[in-house]
């Protein structure tokens, strides 16, 4: 714990905190790609991760949701707690964690359905809805997503025929569908236009109010445009973590303040 | 455009030269296989010959060649007439003649071919049709023979035909024996293609006749298409099941990466050692135990433990394996990671995203796999030989007592049928046109069955991209 000493970093009480990650360390076939991290994930807020490529921003966020069972190759020390609950724990049942910490990948992965079959997707795992509760719970999330009015006269054509903002929206739909506490957003917007940037940076500003959303990024416009507190990874270790107008106008760090203003890579 | 102009000198010639050599021998072998397969059931014309000797007959001719003793030319007459005592080697239906000995060639429009079984076809004159006591002559002999057979079988007269070689005695014919009558030299055009579809369908719905060098090849048809679908029942799932193991389940270390190539070697041994291995293990192994258990009673006399459908099916289910393995396989490794952890992430178990994500995307290779498991399962003949196809099963087997679809009957198969007509034969003559078209009707079959996996496959991917 010899980092918590040295690296400045807001901590949250109990109660408003919806993940604490404490310690984590993981590696790749014995290669380390994060080493000690411990930071809170404030409930309701926009949290962003920032920092170099390769630094382990996004295998940070694919360890929330456990995604890094699906490779053998990865090992991981330290703990991760969902709402006070160890997610590592042999009780928990993964599939459930994973629909309620939601997540939206850097290339929309939209299935080879209809729209409307790729957000009834995570509903229909459950199985538990009747049609016309289902077709409700598609539009609300169609809806939330921003997506609705684009593709409600052709809810049964191909996804693969929307734009790719589009797709990027239709995942987010998806992921909301199943109603998560969280959602996990890895550079949602990298392989958009301008346009389509901008309309997932608004969606993200109205999904704070529902749910607590996790945003690795290395736009750092975009970071400080949308999120409300900011952790700069480096090297796989958390050099410095505060509210995102600390980090951008006060950083605490020498280097902290050199990648914000490019003076780095 | 860059790229194409950057392209110059000899090479794309030379490329272009060998798709063209390829198309041209493709459309070489289509057009050999169509005019000869097909031209053998059009109504050829029947000549009269007069022989400088004197003696004249009747026949069809086939082709010329180069005298085989002296200069000049002979001809090939197709003569028919099996049971005409007055021709020089009784039971030959065909007659080299040499160009300098014939004097004169006629086509009389009243020269008639009948086709019976037995005795194969006759080629003369009818004299005359008599039937409960009437006797009609000539034009109106052939009137009534027509309507006779335009009747369905059990509805014909037991009426008698007065026959006559051009060379020999008349002879009385039973019309029971006579299943079809042309008058080709006095046929119209329409008449002709009429008589030429229904030579065709005839081939398609028949049994074989005269040791395979006559009639159809419809038990062959059966036993092809109902091997190759059964052979695919069995083949698709353990081949699917299979790649999924192989490429979701199994951790990929160099055990893995031993069984993949493994498989894609089986994929080059040669088909008889496949056959061979099915005669040891399914026929007188299994087989013989099933017979042991089952079927004690009909024993010494094998039920199972003989060559027969079911094992050939399961013999191209095994060489056919890796085939299906491999595509199956290659078309799971194309679906991104991306999709599988898209339904990860949405709470979906492994299964689920299986079933849900991977599997409905590898439909189209899947289907792939099947086409080219077919491909290769219907052109198949050499392991055939030893689990289970006939010379001759004229019985397609189908019937009605329970199960019905009988898959331990030895059963006949195009490609045999192919090499049995070509090669043991009575008649090398009469099995040439046979061949072609038997070989052409096995390209056919092969060509539809993967035609009907194209289109599934192109209506799954469309269905993919559009709704």
């Amino acid at each position: 714990m010899t980092n918590a000493v040295t690296t400045p970093a807001v901590r949250f009480a109990p109660e408003h905190t919806s993940l604490c990650i404490e310690g984590l360390s993981l590696a790749y076939a014995g290669k380390p790609a994060l080493d000690e991290l411990t930071l809170d994930i404030p409930r309701h807020r926009i949290t962003a991760f920032i920092g170099p490529s390769g630094c382990g921003k996004s295998t940070l966020l694919r360890a929330l949701n456990r995604l890094h069972d699906l490779n053998p190759d990865v090992t991981r020390q330290g703990r991760i707690a969902f709402e006070g609950e160890d997610i590592h724990a042999a009780h928990t049942d993964v599939a459930e964690l994973r629909r309620r910490i939601g997540m939206v990948f850097q290339a929309p992965n939209p299935f080879p359905m209809s729209i409307y079959e790729n957000v009834a997707f995570g509903l229909r795992l459950q199985n538990r809805l009747k049609k016309r509760q289902r077709d409700d719970v598609i539009e609300w999330a169609l809806r939330s997503a921003a997506l609705w009015d684009e593709v409600k006269d052709r809810l049964h054509t191909s996804a693969w025929q929307l734009s790719g903002g589009q797709q990027q929206r239709l995942v987010i739909a998806r992921t909301l569908a199943v109603k998560p506490d969280i959602l996990l957003l890895d550079e949602p917007a990298s392989a958009l236009d301008p346009i389509s940037t901008l309309k997932i940076e608004e969606l993200m500003g109205d999904l704070k109010h529902q749910l607590t959303l996790v945003l690795v990024t290395h736009n750092m416009q975009q970071a400080a445009r949308v999120s409300d507190y900011t952790a700069f990874v480096d090297h796989g270790r958390l050099i410095e973590y505060g509210t995102t107008d600390d980090i951008f106008t006060n950083p605490r760090l020498r280097r902290t303040e050199n990648y914000i203003t490019g003076r780095m890579n | 455009m860059n790229r194409k102009a950057a392209w110059h000198g000899l090479w794309p010639w030379l490329c272009a030269a060998s798709v063209a050599l390829s198309l041209l021998l493709l459309g070489l072998l289509l057009t050999l296989l169509l005019t000869r397969g097909l031209g053998h059931f059009w109504p050829a014309p029947l000549e009269a010959v007069t022989l400088t000797s004197g003696e004249t007959f009747a026949g069809e001719v086939i082709r010329e060649a180069e005298l085989p003793d002296r200069s000049g030319q002979e001809r090939l007459y197709f003569i028919g007439n099996r049971d005409n005592s007055a021709q020089d080697s009784h039971g030959t239906r065909f007659r080299w003649v040499s160009l300098d000995t014939i004097l004169k060639r006629e086509a009389p429009a009243q020269l008639v071919r009948l086709s019976r079984s037995p005795w194969g076809d006759f080629i003369g004159q009818l004299e005359a049709f008599e039937h409960s006591g009437q006797r009609l002559e000539d034009n109106a002999a052939w009137q009534a023979l027509s309507q006779a057979l335009a009747q369905p079988k059990n509805a014909r007269p037991n009426a008698r035909l007065t026959l006559r070689p051009l060379n020999g005695e008349a002879f009385i014919q039973p019309l029971a024996e006579v299943y079809r009558a042309s008058r080709p030299n006095a046929m119209s055009w329409l008449s002709k293609v009429r008589y030429w579809a229904d030579g065709v369908g005839r081939f398609l719905s028949q049994g074989p006749r005269a040791a395979n060098t006559g009639g159809g090849v419809w038990p062959a048809i059966f036993g092809t298409v109902v091997m190759v679908i059964v052979m695919s029942v069995i083949v698709m799932p353990f081949g699917v099941l299979a790649a999924i193991y192989l490429n979701e389940i199994a951790q990929q270390h160099r055990f893995t990466r031993l069984v993949r190539i493994g498989v894609r070697n089986l994929a080059g041994v040669p088909s008889i050692v496949y056959g061979v291995f099915g005669l040891g293990a399914f026929v007188y192994g299994i087989g013989a135990t099933v017979d042991e258990w089952f079927f004690s009673a009909s024993l010494p006399s094998p039920t199972f433990g003989t060559g027969g459908l079911l094992w050939a099916s399961l013999t191209l289910s095994l060489l056919t394996l890796p085939v299906v393995i491999v595509a199956t396989e290659e078309g799971l490794a194309r679906i991104p990671d991306a999709q599988r952890e898209g339904a990860v992430a949405l709470g979906a178990t492994r299964l689920e995203t299986l079933t849900r994500v991977v599997l409905p995307m590898a439909a189209p290779a899947m289907l792939t796999a099947l086409i080219l498991a077919v491909a290769r399962a219907a052109g198949e003949v050499a392991p055939l030989m030893l689990v289970g196809v006939a010379k001759l099963a004229p019985q397609v087997p189908v019937d009605a007592t329970f199960p019905y679809l009988h898959l331990e009957r030895k059963f006949m198969h195009l490609g045999y049928h192919l090499f049995d007509t070509a090669f043991h034969g009575d008649s090398v003559q009469a099995a040439i046109p046979l061949v072609y078209a038997t070989a052409l009707l096995l390209v056919l079959i092969v060509l539809v069955l993967n035609l009907t996996a194209i289109f599934l496959r192109h209506y799954l991917r469309r269905k993919r991209a559009t709704t």
